[in-house]
């Protein structure tokens, strides 16, 4: 007979011979258990919530090569050399192939082994690079630089974008498995809580500045067209 | 150690609250929402490089700049081209409609070949060769003169082309849709003797006195009508609407004057009486009144009085003289009369363009600021002399069978012998846009031989026995002159900004290249290899500057030189074509209906353009007929019930919808439905008009002046 049954046998009709002590002593080693479960298994989805849920959501992935942010912006003078608006107010975003040949040629610029890759894998196979887009939006999103880099108060790049102008070293990639979506647009605290402004790019984030700017966090179709 | 079932509750409670404190709740359910929008079947369109390519749109008879934005090489929208001097920016919603034909699901894909009730696809080359075995076959036989061929219009090098063609063939028989700058001309020639053109100068005219011009409903150059009708305001100019029906003009005019459809002649005539009767008219421009003034002067007087034209037109007597005043005496600038029924690329009538033109005669504004300006025909293409051969020369001195379209194919009639061995169609679609188009289809199926040059599987197409596909607006090099009114004479360069999407052609390249195939007289007239090559040399004077700037102005000031006036068509007082039909079977007149969200044109109205009509134009698949409230009580008929609408050519069962700004006695249907075409968009939708209307052909002019037709109704 196992534990269970003999409980029964005492307990299970009416709980005639056992005494009220008894009953209580079991029922607080019942609870006792539930507890110790309760705990453990608490601790162990709450844990691998905060810990390992966030290595599963996302993978991590390299740049094509390293690009060094800070040289080029000493070199050029500033982002908008790079990035910047076109005379029809479209934003350029990331420089094509093209664009970097204005200065880069087949022959290295520089002796670094990421200049190497460039030229020999990009420049001389006329090869778009295929770079990680840590700020890309969903396609949902309609997002227009030339409204938030021109008028009166021009916004800077830091606001949305951090010190990635500061940068030697790309950091790695992390794409959502999910949605196919860089890290950065939800931002690195699994939570989403921000200590900066560009610590992420979701609505919400659009929303509290525009409310801050404007006095109105915006309507569904400024954003969603 | 005991596990019991609290242990397992505490193990299930303990899970979900970890699970609730931690962020995999909050951040799967974001994810997975955004998930949701990367499906495959969610259409993304892929992120490129923005170019912009400018161009000139081919859709409808403006010729407006246009601008169109490339992302990768794709075309995704169309602007209106800042600069350009047609439209400087503007564009309609059917350009930049633009892109959605070259993926029409009514695209012929490849050229086909009829077998039976279905065609197959062919190569070019079979194409060709087919072609020309069969017009050899009809030269050899010493019938040159029965090919055929209807276009569009007869402007820019692909229309001359094929009017080379047929010349170099031995044919006459080359045709245009009925259009309103072939009535300008035809105006111009008739008062003028000059082989000219009238152009109107709308942005600087000070009362615009309009016979039913739809000035935002598609007249003339659209946009810049738009922009012309627009600015009024600021200039102080005025626009009075003289239309049976409350059309949007009419509605955005300064005065909307009702007057009977088909009177409009007799208005203008009505007005020029009481001009001349007080001596209003301009008497230094007088001196330059020739022919048979005197007659016309005395005509108009006698028979056109206020009280006659007040009788036919139904406009009061006291207006006509109110507006014969005050066209003369508009103290801001020159007042101009313009003329020709919603977008005037339906039925004209001679005697109404030249009564209307005789007006701006009288009041002086020939080529005079904000007036009308008689400009010399833009001569631009100088084409070598056609060479020619026996069988030509034979084939050219037959007479030419009709003079429009229209009696063209009324003529050559649906009989087991037709006059025609073969016929081309180009940029046209006669078996939907002409009168009584039932009939015309007709007419085509017992043609022999038709090839259609059509981008779409329209209802000419149907009946071709052989289609060589163009390419679509976006596709295609050509030259576009401007006309249709407007003052500045441009010649654009249409561009090829996308590849042909299917296995098309230029129909320029299409007919020299068939000319080539025959040996002899008729690819000596053809030397050049291409559209391009022909081009760069029959417009050598201005090919560079076309093909670097994209076009030319080749005059945008009036003539300096005043033109003499012939009233001698008028002073015969030429009759008023009068509809075919029984007045007592048939009670009511149905008038066609222009909409600038219909495209009534050799090309149907895209998907996008069609969205955008009214629910009392189309409703599903249903279309309409206005009815004022007060004919249609008399007869029982509720707003939105089913009738059915008879005429002498055929009978439709469509919905009323009340409208009390059409006159009673009156009914309008909105042309340009009612397509038979695999395109579940646009086909399907409402009726033809046209196969409600049956042809009245003008006496002299030869041109069908059908402004509607007789017509009866009765509940469905």
């Amino acid at each position: 007979m196992n534990e269970i049954e003999k409980t029964e046998d005492c307990c299970g009709h009416g709980g005639e011979g056992c005494s009220d002590m008894e009953k209580k002593a079991r029922d607080d080693k019942g609870l006792g258990m539930g507890v110790i479960f309760f705990i453990v298994a608490f601790a162990v989805c709450f844990l691998s919530g905060w810990l390992v849920f966030p290595k599963l959501l996302y993978s991590s992935k390299e740049q094509p090569f390293n690009f060094d942010h800070a040289l080029h912006v000493s070199e050029m003078d500033g982002c908008d050399s790079c990035h910047y608006l076109r005379e029809d107010g479209t934003y350029n975003g990331i420089p094509t192939l093209e664009s970097c040949m204005e200065c880069h040629d087949v022959e290295p610029l520089g002796e670094t082994e990421d200049e190497a890759i460039f030229c020999e894998k990009y420049v001389a196979t006329e090869t778009e690079v295929p770079w990680l887009v840590y700020s890309r939006q969903p396609d949902c999103v309609f997002f227009s630089h030339a409204a938030h880099l021109n008028g009166k108060n021009p916004m800077d790049c830091v606001s949305c974008h951090g010190h990635i102008g500061e940068s030697e070293k790309c950091k790695p990639y992390e794409e959502n498995r999910i949605t196919g979506y860089s890290r950065d647009i939800w931002g690195k605290n699994i939570w989403g809580i921000k200590k900066n402004p560009w610590d992420r790019m979701k609505m919400d984030d659009c929303a509290e500045c525009h409310l801050e700017e404007t006095g109105h966090q915006g309507a569904c179709f400024q954003c969603h067209k | 150690m005991k596990v019991d079932r609290r242990s397992f509750l505490g193990l299930g409670l303990g899970a979900a609250a970890g699970v609730a404190l931690s962020p995999v709740g909050a951040k799967l359910t974001d994810d997975s929402s955004i998930w949701t929008q990367t499906w495959f079947l969610t259409p993304v369109p892929e992120d490129g490089e923005i170019t912009f390519e400018p161009s000139v749109c081919s859709l409808c008879p403006g010729k407006c700049g246009i601008n169109v934005r490339k992302i990768t090489n794709r075309p995704v929208k169309v602007d209106g081209l800042e600069g350009y001097p047609v439209n400087d920016g503007g564009i309609c919603l059917h350009g930049i409609s633009a892109i959605q034909y070259l993926y029409d699901p009514s695209r012929v894909k490849t050229p086909m070949k009829r077998n039976g009730d279905t065609f197959e696809s062919i190569s070019w080359e079979t194409a060709i060769s087919e072609i020309k075995q069969k017009l050899g076959d009809i030269r050899k036989s010493g019938s040159a003169s029965k090919l055929a061929c209807v276009s569009g219009d007869d402007k820019g090098s692909v229309a001359q082309l094929f009017q080379r063609f047929l010349s170099a063939f031995g044919s006459n028989n080359f045709y245009t849709m009925p259009n309103l700058e072939s009535a300008l001309a035809l105006t111009a020639q008739t008062m003028h003797g000059e082989d000219a053109t009238i152009a109107y100068d709308l942005e600087n005219a000070g009362m615009i006195l309009s016979f039913g011009a739809g000035l935002i409903e598609g007249w003339g150059s659209p946009v810049s009508c738009f922009k012309a009708n627009a600015s009024k305001k600021d200039r102080g100019s005025k626009l009075y609407q003289i239309e049976a029906r409350l059309s949007n003009t009419a509605a955005n005019a300064d005065k909307w004057i009702p007057v009977k459809p088909g009177t409009e002649a007799d208005l203008a005539l009505g007005i020029c009486a009481v001009i001349l009767k007080e001596k209003m008219f301009n008497a230094e421009y007088a001196q330059y009144f020739g022919g048979n003034f005197n007659k016309f002067a005395a005509m108009v007087q006698n028979k056109y009085s206020v009280a006659n034209v007040s009788q036919t037109t139904g406009v009061p007597e006291a207006e006509i003289a109110k507006l014969a005043n005050l066209f003369v005496k508009f103290n801001k600038s020159k007042s101009v009369a313009i003329c020709g029924r919603g977008k005037a690329n339906d039925a004209v009538s001679l005697k109404e363009f030249a009564a209307v033109h005789a007006l701006n005669c009288l009041v002086g504004n020939i080529n005079q600021k904000g007036g009308a300006w008689i400009l010399p025909q833009n001569e631009y293409l100088q084409f070598p002399d056609v060479v020619t051969d026996d069988a030509a020369d034979k084939g050219l001195s037959a007479k030419q069978i009709s003079t429009s379209a229209t009696g063209f194919f009324s003529k050559i009639k649906a009989t087991s012998k037709p006059d025609i061995e073969a016929l081309f169609v180009v940029n046209a679609n006669p078996c939907h846009n002409l009168h009584d188009a039932k009939y015309i289809t007709d007419v085509v199926k017992q043609v022999p031989f038709v090839v259609s040059f059509s981008s779409f599987m329209d209802e000419t197409a149907k009946q071709a026995d052989l289609i060589l596909p163009s390419h679509t607006c976006l596709e295609m090099m050509q030259d576009l002159p401007s006309g249709s009114g407007v003052t500045r004479q441009v010649v654009g360069l249409s561009k090829p900004v996308v590849d042909p999407v299917f296995d098309t052609k230029n129909p320029g390249d299409a007919i020299i290249e068939l000319a080539k195939s025959f040996e002899g007289s008729i690819a000596e007239s053809f030397p050049w290899d291409d559209l391009e090559g022909c081009l760069s040399e029959v417009a050598s004077d201005i090919w560079d500057t076309l093909s670097e700037d994209g076009h030319v102005v080749v005059s945008d000031k009036a003539p300096g030189s005043l033109p003499s006036v012939d009233f001698s068509f008028l002073a015969e007082n030429p009759a008023t074509a009068a509809l075919a039909g029984d007045n007592n079977e048939y009670p009511l007149i149905l008038i066609p209906i222009d909409n600038m969200r219909v495209a009534p044109g050799a090309q149907a109205s895209s998907a996008f353009a069609v969205k955008t009509v009214a629910d009392t134009v189309i409703k599903g698949k249903d279309g309409f007929i206005e009815i004022n409230p007060a004919t249609a009580k008399n007869m029982g008929i509720k707003d939105g019930s089913e009738v059915k609408v008879t005429t002498p050519s055929g009978s439709v069962v469509v919905r009323a919808t009340y409208f009390h700004g059409i006159m009673p006695g009156y009914i309008g249907m909105v042309q340009g439905l009612g397509h038979d075409m695999n395109n579940m968009y646009v086909a399907d939708k409402g009726v033809n008009v046209n196969e409600l209307i049956t042809p009245v052909f003008e006496t002299g002019s030869g041109l069908d002046a059908a402004f509607g037709s007789v017509a009866k109704i009765s509940k469905a």
